[in-house]
């Protein structure tokens, strides 16, 4: 997809995997009943978890490219954000900036777990995701207020309501992608990086 | 889920189908462009007018149209209200107005263009790019592999939910999600393997 600037070689295939499978991963994050809480009883989408791991579990470069890779499909047409939503339409509504937060979002969490190693402490994967979050706050925030034309104090006021919210899914996010790490140590981006360094 | 492998398109014959895809992003983002010049009601009232002519033009049906516009229903409203009390009537109207027009321009390209040839125009206008080392081939390669992981990666997290149906267990996010997680790893590292054995990396 992109050439390396130190290698100028092309991502290798297993990185195209990873990124393509993690685009779908967080469109299945959006489908309704692929996630609920509380039994059935509340359906959440958790899908702005998906930026989040994708970012802790395969860098910060291939995380943000598979949320890239997520909304060049949604621009396509396809309906793969939370509640079906996709197409054009989604880029010229208030929500864009939240999607580009996104990208974003997964780049900051990716480059702090990248950075703490091949196994890397819950700590700094929870303090890599709670920053990927607010990133996701403070690019969505400025761009909402000005697609809209509300103020951008009024608009942050709007937006405080979903602070708890999205700090909880950064939480659990930083869980899910530990407890991920634990069990399948490739997917500890610095891990993962030097098997396929090592290999090509 | 045969609208994820169709997305939101309507087919049809009318002239806004068969315009080609590039052109049409143009337009669209000239027209989104221009919709920020109509700064009061009665503009935005003559735009509205020229967008339901194009749905018409279209022939998108009100259903079709309203599945698009849904989503900003209760964005919407908050928008009216905040507008009302920061500034007046007039304006929230104004700005409300131009941006679910906006919203409706960009979803009508949407509708009357096929996704193949959405992500075909995309190709095309990343080969400018490949000077800066972004392979277009690959691309689009990496694309199709995302959609057709979107079915795989359901799959899985059915499989998960059903298992933890049948243990009765727990309802904790985190018991589903790392072994989805680790499932989707898994998948993903096969489908590396897969396009290294078929000499993707040579």
């Amino acid at each position: 997809m992109a050439r390396s600037t130190e290698g100028r070689s092309k991502l290798p295939a297993g990185d195209l995997a990873r990124i393509a499978a993690f685009a779908a991963f967080i469109a299945v994050l959006g489908l309704p009943g692929a996630f609920t809480l509380f039994g059935n009883s509340v359906p959440v989408t958790l899908q702005s978890m998906g930026p989040l791991l994708a970012g802790a579990i395969l860098g910060a470069r291939r995380g943000a490219l598979s949320v890239i890779l997520l909304l060049a499909l949604v621009a396509a047409g396809m309906p793969l954000l939370a509640g079906g939503r996709g197409g054009l339409g989604v880029f010229a509504g208030p929500s864009v900036g939240y999607l580009i937060g996104w990208v974003a979002a997964a780049f900051v969490a990716g480059l702090i777990v990248e950075r703490s190693g091949r196994r890397p402490g819950t700590h700094w994967v929870l303090i890599a995701c709670l920053l990927g979050s607010a990133t996701t706050l403070a690019v969505g925030i400025p761009v909402q207020a000005a697609v809209s034309g509300v103020p951008l104090a009024e608009t942050f006021r709007l937006a405080l309501a979903f602070v708890p919210g999205d700090t909880a899914k950064a939480i659990v996010a930083a869980l899910v992608a530990a407890g991920a790490q634990r069990a399948y140590p490739d997917a500890a981006p610095a891990a993962w990086r030097e098997r396929i360094d090592g290999r090509s | 889920m045969s609208a994820l492998l169709t997305g939101a398109y309507v087919p049809g014959t009318s002239p806004l189908h068969r315009a080609p895809a590039g052109p049409k992003l143009a337009l669209l983002a000239t027209a989104c462009t221009a919709l920020l010049l109509a700064r009061t009601p009665l503009l935005v009232a003559a735009c509205a007018v020229v967008v339901v002519a194009l749905y018409a033009v279209g022939r998108i049906g009100p259903a079709a149209a309203w599945a698009q516009l849904r989503p900003l229903r209760w964005f919407v409203v908050v928008l009216i209200v905040v507008q009302v009390l920061i500034a007046d009537v007039s304006t929230a109207v104004a700005l409300t107005g131009r941006l679910v027009l906006a919203v409706a321009l960009a979803a009508l390209v949407t509708l009357t263009t096929r996704t193949t040839d959405l992500m075909a125009t995309l190709e095309r206008a990343l080969r400018p790019l490949r000077r800066v080392g972004v392979d277009p081939a690959r691309v689009s390669l990496t694309m199709s592999l995302a959609l057709r992981s979107v079915p795989v990666v359901a799959g899985i997290a059915a499989r998960l939910r059903e298992a933890r149906w049948a243990r009765g267990g727990r309802r904790s996010a985190r018991a589903f999600a790392v072994p989805l997680v680790v499932g989707v790893l898994r998948h993903a590292d096969a489908m590396g393997e897969a396009l290294r054995a078929r000499g993707l990396d040579d």
